[in-house]
């Protein structure tokens, strides 16, 4: 196949704990450490494999988000990817309208395999891959723990509920990562350096004439209701006691 | 007055826990009709399961052999097609949920809800975001259909005694040639499901091996009690991926989750928060886990398993 897509979304580093706006109108990103969403780097990690195979030619990312998203496509390059596109937005977009800005950029780029995160953990949504799929009317694999490739089929192990799905789909597919795909490789200064000549192409949003208005409201941003802290027992007679008086061992 | 279309998960002849989740889920919105569908290769024996849950007033059934694997990319326009006459759409937030309903959601044009934890009012729902770390209230418009998967973990299921009519209806599409279904590989125990155990024993990265794990098998099985573990225990192969729990594994509200060797990463907690009682037992007084435990017991896992087992008749 000649070309990977790989989607790559700007996300609160996963160490970080972020906090509720006391006004509960947002939550609080400004001056928090961001990366790259660990389930696209997954993404990437694998189309850089696949690539070395000499299975695919090129390795094209694609962001949708601020400016600063640059940092990530610059880390993605880094990482081996071949070129980036930055589709420029201020906005947080809904799946579905990440969907509809990848349905534009798969037209424009044909790739052959499409490759997201399961889920981006910020929203938590768990959407854009199966939408992508459904807009493009093409199959989608998700939460893949293995991905191999055979001439124009790819054959997915998923990671499900009951153990383990295997798919085949032919290409062109949309696959989603899962965390045991593999382990992203770490970025070495020389490959930083070489990265800041790879071209990122800035698209605005605008200009892909796709509705990606909001359509759900937003009402309000909360903290969850926290467990408060139990007791520590001195030993096991004490934990079993505590549980029997809960009822439980009964 | 509101209709709802709930997608039934089953696996052939038992109907998932979580569509009775989805069921009560369903309750809160007082819709005039709550029908349930089960797509299928043979449906005959879980659509009588689903016609049992408390407030279904129909059971729908599409039967066909291309059904019988439960790929998005069958079930999705079929799900599409029936979803015309109705206002709401859901289905359980498991990975067969998860799976096919945002490829429904994107068929209609409409976005998508993950996760829904409560029902605030008819349009207005709470799902949890980062890890759990914010809870966020959403509206959605009148006139715009909601589709949403249903945070089993935040539902009582429905109870049973119900007779709802069983219909079969005909919305078969024309299977996409593009996807196939291989094989399923699940490593199938005796223990009860994760999902719905009243008690589950978890361990994590402390245990130190899959051999190590017999330990927790064994006091599992002693107590009755499914078994979880974290990612760390995962990714080591010490458990297979589906005992996976946490933000991107199960969600799971057992009476009682006991953590042994795991340090209580957010990722982790956000999969038991719903839990009744909490007991955590780890070498190192200073773990996270200890903050949320109901019960914390500071020590050696393997000194304190067979302790335990000791002191049980
Ligand atoms: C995108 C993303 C998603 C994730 N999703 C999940 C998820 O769904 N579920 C999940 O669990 N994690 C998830 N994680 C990983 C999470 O951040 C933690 O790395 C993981 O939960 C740690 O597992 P652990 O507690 O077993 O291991 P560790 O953090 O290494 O803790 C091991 C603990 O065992 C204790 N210990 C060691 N030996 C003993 C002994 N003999 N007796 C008693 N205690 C002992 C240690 O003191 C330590 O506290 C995710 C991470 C990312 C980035
Ligand atoms: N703004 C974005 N830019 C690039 N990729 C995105 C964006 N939003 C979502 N994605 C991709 O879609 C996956 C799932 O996101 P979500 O449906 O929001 O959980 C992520 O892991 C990314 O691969």
């Amino acid at each position: 196949m000649q070309k990977i897509i790989v989607c790559l979304k700007r996300v609160v580093d996963y160490n970080v704990r972020i906090r509720v706006k006391p006004d509960g109108s947002g939550v609080i990103t400004e001056g928090l450490k961001m990366s790259i969403n660990p389930f696209d780097e997954i993404a990437l990690e694998e189309a850089l494999r696949i690539r070395e195979q000499g299975k695919a030619q090129e390795v094209v990312l694609v962001s949708i988000g601020p400016d600063d998203a640059q940092q990530q496509l610059r880390t993605g390059l880094a990482m081996g990817a071949d070129r980036a596109i930055l589709v420029q937005t201020s906005a947080e977009l809904e799946p579905l309208a990440a969907a509809r800005v990848l349905r534009q950029i798969v037209s424009r780029e044909q790739p052959g395999l499409v490759l997201l995160g399961k889920q981006a953990i910020d929203d938590d949504c768990n959407q854009t891959g199966q939408m992508l799929a459904a807009l493009w009317n093409r199959p989608q694999a998700t939460f893949a723990s293995r991905l191999e490739l055979d001439g124009t089929v790819a054959t997915v192990t998923r990671e499900v509920d009951a153990g383990l799905e295997v798919l085949e789909v032919d290409l062109p597919a949309v696959v989603t990562t899962d965390l045991r795909l593999n382990e992203p490789r770490y970025v070495k200064l020389p490959d930083i350096m070489k990265a800041k000549k790879k071209p990122i192409e800035i698209l605005a949003i605008e200009s892909l004439g796709v509705d990606v208005a909001p359509v759900l409201r937003v009402i309000r941003y909360e903290a969850p209701a926290a467990r408060s802290r139990g007791v520590m027992v001195k030993n096991v007679d004490e934990l079993v006691g505590a549980l029997h008086d809960r009822g439980f061992l009964a | 007055m509101s209709r709802v279309l709930i997608v039934g998960e089953h696996d052939g002849r038992t109907l998932n826990q979580s569509t009775a989740r989805c069921v009560a889920c369903a309750s809160a919105i007082a819709p005039a009709a709550m029908e349930v569908v089960i797509l299928g290769g043979d449906t005959t024996t879980v659509a009588a399961q689903a016609a049992t849950l408390a407030g279904v007033t129909a059971v729908l059934t599409v039967t066909g052999n291309d059904n019988g694997r439960a790929m998005a990319a069958f079930l999705a326009p079929q799900v599409a097609t029936l979803a015309d006459g109705y206002d709401y759409v859901l289905a359980p937030s498991t990975t067969f949920g998860k799976d096919l309903l945002p490829r429904v959601a994107a068929l209609l044009g409409v976005p998508q809800l993950s996760d829904v934890m409560s029902v605030i009012g008819p349009r207005t729902f709470q799902r949890p975001i980062y890890a759990g770390n914010a809870i966020v209230t959403v509206e959605v418009p009148a006139g715009t259909k909601v589709v949403a998967t249903v945070r089993g973990a935040s539902f009582k299921p429905a109870g049973g005694g119900n007779a709802a009519p069983v219909r079969a209806v005909d919305a078969s599409a024309p299977p996409p040639e593009h996807t196939r279904f291989i094989e399923l590989r699940s490593g199938k125990s005796d223990r009860p499901d994760l999902q719905t155990a009243r008690l589950v024993v978890s361990g994590g990265r402390g245990v130190g091996s899959a051999e190590n794990f017999a330990l927790l098998y064994r006091f599992a099985e002693r107590l009755g009690a499914g078994v979880g573990a974290s990612r760390a225990a995962v990714d080591a192969g010490f458990v297979p991926n589906d005992m996976q729990v946490g933000q991107t594994g199960k969600i799971i509200a057992p009476e009682l989750y006991m953590a042994f060797g795991i340090s209580g990463a957010i990722q982790h907690l956000t999969g038991i928060k719903d839990a009744g009682t909490i007991v955590a037992v780890n070498k190192d007084g200073e773990a996270p886990i200890f903050e949320i435990a109901d019960i914390g017991l500071v020590g050696d896992l393997f000194e304190i398993i067979p302790e335990i087992e000791k002191r049980l008749r």
